[in-house]
């Protein structure tokens, strides 16, 4: 007799059984977002620390192009929606739709990416590099972590694309999408709190 | 006997299951123009004047945009409690710790 309840086709199972009735893997990357909350809850208190810091080289609103941010950020919110949309293909089992929705879902994260090293750049240009001043430092950190995560969530759904093509992921693949999912819309959310405290409140 | 075992049945059934605690295609698109609209009134604070509502008007929005990507882009608000425990415990963590951190070095009162 077993002294503990297997629950069964609880929200997040997706065929598995497990102690808790819930996914293993679900559960495992909540736990994992929640950690990067404190990364990037860091890097966020240290920029708006040494945001004013600034002894020589451009201050925060002389770099910004606030126009350009602004779409950028339109992309990557527009991305959520595109991730959202193959993760409900995946759970209709629908393989075209889905890999059509990731590739989607990349292009728009590798044209945000983009749009972050034009930014970069234009800032390098105008006297602003990582060791220029606190401001400087604390802002390519910041920006710099977020754009590797936007980059490994690429990554992350190109690979998917090309497993899904060849049919090789075990068990259950909407799980599989929407982990990959969840990490995405986590960056997304990020970004949301960066524009906001980085960008448009002023220094 | 302790259960500690993972089975990976046929997922025949487990597609229906959960797209019963998700939204539809044409939901999930409500929620985005929603999204962008909010983004529009962010960035126009940058060309109006909101005068003393610019700060309450902006972090409002942005916690607003935060919840609605996390509840229902990720699912939170139909996804088990626990997925919401394992998030929110994280993210209440980080914000204590580093607002008693920025405290530390007297931000709020520059």
């Amino acid at each position: 007799m077993s002294d503990v309840a297997v629950h069964e086709a609880d929200h997040g199972t997706h065929g598995h059984i497990t102690s808790t009735g819930l996914s293993n893997n679900k559960v495992a990357m909540w736990l994992f977002l929640g950690s990067e909350c404190l990364l990037f809850g860091g890097l966020i208190s240290t920029y708006m620390l040494y945001r004013g810091r600034v002894s020589i080289g451009p201050r925060p609103g002389h770099v910004f192009d606030i126009p350009f941010t602004s779409v950028s950020s339109f992309v990557l919110l527009m991305s959520s929606l595109t991730m959202v949309l193959a993760v409900s293909a995946a759970q209709k089992r629908d393989d075209r739709g889905t890999t059509l929705w990731l590739t989607v879902t990349a292009l728009l994260g590798a044209t945000f990416v983009g749009g972050q090293v034009y930014e970069f750049t234009a800032m390098y240009n105008e006297g602003l590099g990582f060791t220029t001043s606190l401001f400087g430092s604390s802002f390519f950190t910041l920006t710099g972590f977020h754009g590797v995560h936007v980059t490994v969530g690429i990554i992350m759904l190109m690979s998917l694309v090309g497993i899904i093509k060849r049919s090789d992921i075990p068990g259950d693949k909407a799980e599989v999408v929407e982990l990959i999912g969840l990490y995405w819309h986590f960056v997304d959310v990020i970004w949301i709190i960066i524009f906001t405290l980085v960008y448009l409140i002023p220094a | 006997m302790t259960v500690a075992t993972e089975t990976h049945s046929e997922h025949d059934h487990s597609h229906d299951d959960h797209a019963e605690h998700g939204m539809s295609n044409a939901g999930y698109i409500r929620v985005a123009i929603i999204l962008a609209a909010m983004t529009a009134l962010e960035v126009s604070t940058y060309y109006v004047d909101f005068g003393a509502f610019f700060l309450p008007v902006l972090l409002t929005l942005m916690c607003l945009k935060f919840f609605i990507v996390v509840s229902y882009f990720m699912h939170l608000k139909f996804d088990n409690k626990l997925f919401s425990f394992c998030f929110y415990a994280g993210l209440f963590l980080a914000v204590m710790v580093y607002c008693i951190a920025l405290a530390t070095f007297k931000f709020f009162a520059a």
